[in-house]
């Protein structure tokens, strides 16, 4: 070994580039975690702000319903209960993901198992079509089809987090669908042929061999679809009424995190309550985007060693 | 001599222009095991498909002539395709185990079958298992995961899998070319036994193989069946001189 390592001269291009290529790549890496980390940091130690410095209960943070930062209540606490925007947020979240699971599973198996031709063909420029339409578009579009349309059928302003949900099923769709479609390309064809082979039907195989082998990708799709909805900030502010109140039905005016984030960063002085709590609601979903992530990962591991 | 169980008739298959078999003529006798032997890319496997349409599911794949079985044609637009691959089951060469447990995998083409009852699939589980002669090493755990266990076992599955439908005929695409020399003897021996209840069609590489299960074998190349005959004969006393350079290793 000695012998060898002696022969070899120590510096030479070769070895140059190699130790350039490392570093450039290393550095570029480092960049990456610092941005995140410092993101990290100033986010959280913003929203902490509310809690250390201006004495506020975590208790009538996360279960306060009522939201008017700068006044307070009789006994002196800040009004700044965040249990209206966490509860929309959540609700549209959960809502348009569970309309969007059966349809983008559907288009996916059609565009894998039923006709991969048309599937290629219309469904997936459609798709990519719909991925690159900017939020404020949909937003648009919400306000001015998705809400008179709900005003119509239920009556009422039409805003709310009806026409929320709905709005934001369209904008996840091509996620969840494209996501799923890859899921279900990368269940073996020998799964299938095995199926086909002791005289399955198509659908038997589609239902019983490949969206049982496709369940971890078809969940992973889902709550990606799930944390890109939680984060959709513009145009859920526009069409869900922004009312930073309890709602009490799906189509009175309502607010999410996000858009009350939006609404508001732009109207507070830094370093009071008012823009503090703000930042609290930005921890929220930052945490929550962490929890998407670390629950498709544990998604994933349990289906490898599904195989 | 048994009777004949599936007949082939001038039968051509096409993929998009080229055309992959030629006029093929078989009979495929009954509680017999019948080799398809011959180099790479001949056709084998292409052919051994046509015999339970699995070629219906590879695209620009067209087919002219007449496969019968019990003297039915198969092709016939009457013919249902799931009742046909219920009476003609098939193993391929790779172990294809769902990645279900070694129960579910078993009681797969049963359950699409329709039958639902529990005790009735438990019994069908256990003669599957047995008739391929893995039930001993398999019956203390039935709801592991197929995939977690050895090739070879696997492979066993997959026999028992297709065996649980009750087919009438049993074809086997090169079953033991992904396998070990020991799985292999297992299967090897399991097919001279599974003759005795099956009519049992194997595409197989390995000429030694062929000699020692095969009643009947067939030689191809290039599309065409060469010869076929009884085993001894082929390999003892070949017509064509094609077949004699093939099975004496001088080619493919």
């Amino acid at each position: 070994m000695e012998q060898i390592k002696d022969t070899q001269p120590t510096r030479s291009t070769k070895r140059n580039q190699e130790r350039f290529g490392k570093t450039i790549s290393l550095i570029a890496t480092l960049l990456i975690v610092l941005v995140v980390l410092s993101i990290l940091f100033f986010v959280l130690s913003r929203g902490l702000r509310t809690f250390t410095q201006h004495d506020v209960s975590v208790l009538d943070f996360f279960a306060g319903t009522e939201w008017r930062p700068g006044e307070t209540d009789d006994a002196g606490n800040a009004l700044v209960g965040a249990l209206p925007m966490i509860v929309g947020s959540f609700v549209v979240t959960l809502l348009s993901a569970l309309l969007a699971t059966p349809v983008s599973i559907g288009a996916a198996v059609f565009m894998t198992e039923v006709s991969p031709k048309a599937g290629k063909k219309i469904l997936q420029p459609a798709i990519e079509l719909l991925v690159g339409i900017p939020s404020v578009v949909y937003g648009f579009i919400g306000l001015t089809v998705v809400v008179p349309f709900v005003r119509q059928l239920v009556g009422g302003t039409g805003f709310g987090m009806l026409a929320g949900t709905l709005v934001l099923f369209v904008m996840i769709l091509p996620t969840t669908t494209s996501m799923a479609v890859d899921a279900l390309n990368a269940v073996p064809r020998h799964y299938r042929e095995a199926s086909f082979a002791m005289g399955g039907t198509r659908w038997q195989t589609i239902y019983r061999v490949v969206l049982r082998a496709a369940m971890p990708g078809l969940l992973t799709a889902i709550v990606f679809g799930m944390a890109r909805a939680f984060g959709e900030a513009l145009a859920v502010q526009m069409v869900i009424g922004n009312a930073p109140v309890l709602p009490d039905s799906f189509t009175t005016p309502a607010s999410t995190l996000t858009s009350i984030l939006t609404m508001n960063m732009g109207n507070t002085v830094f370093g009071t309550l008012e823009n503090d709590v703000l930042w609290s609601l930005a921890s929220i979903l930052l945490v929550m985007s962490l929890v998407f992530n670390i629950v498709t990962r544990w998604i994933g591991k349990k289906g490898a060693i599904k195989g | 001599m048994n009777q004949t169980k599936m007949t082939i008739r001038d039968l051509n298959l096409w993929y998009g222009d080229f055309q992959a078999l030629h006029g093929m003529d078989l009979e495929i006798p009954e509680n017999e095991v019948t080799a398809f032997i011959g180099p790479s890319g001949c056709g084998k496997s292409t052919f051994i498909k046509t015999l339970n349409r699995m070629n219906d599911l590879v695209q620009g794949c067209r087919i002219e002539g007449n496969v019968q079985l019990d003297g039915e044609n198969i092709y016939s637009h009457r013919y249902d395709v799931n009742n046909l691959r219920k009476r003609v089951g098939m193993v391929f060469q790779q172990p294809n185990p769902f990645p279900k447990s070694i129960y579910d995998n078993i009681a797969y083409g049963p359950r699409t079958h329709g039958i639902r009852d529990k005790q009735q699939l438990d019994q069908i589980v256990e003669e599957s298992l047995k008739k391929a002669a893995i039930w001993d090493e398999v019956k203390d755990h039935l709801d592991r995961n197929a995939l977690s266990i050895s090739g070879g076992q696997q492979q066993r599955i997959c026999i028992a899998r297709a065996l649980a439908i009750q087919p009438e005929v049993l074809l086997m695409d090169e079953p033991t070319s992904a396998l070990d020399p020991i799985s292999t003897a297992k299967i090897e021996e399991l097919v001279t036994q599974l003759k005795e209840d099956y009519t049992i069609v194997m595409v197989t590489h390995n000429m030694q193989q062929a000699s020692r299960v095969s009643d009947k074998t067939a030689f191809f190349l290039n599309g065409y069946i060469v010869e076929h005959g009884d085993t001894r004969k082929i390999f003892t006393n070949p017509e064509h001189e094609q077949t004699e350079n093939y099975i004496s290793g001088r080619f493919g």
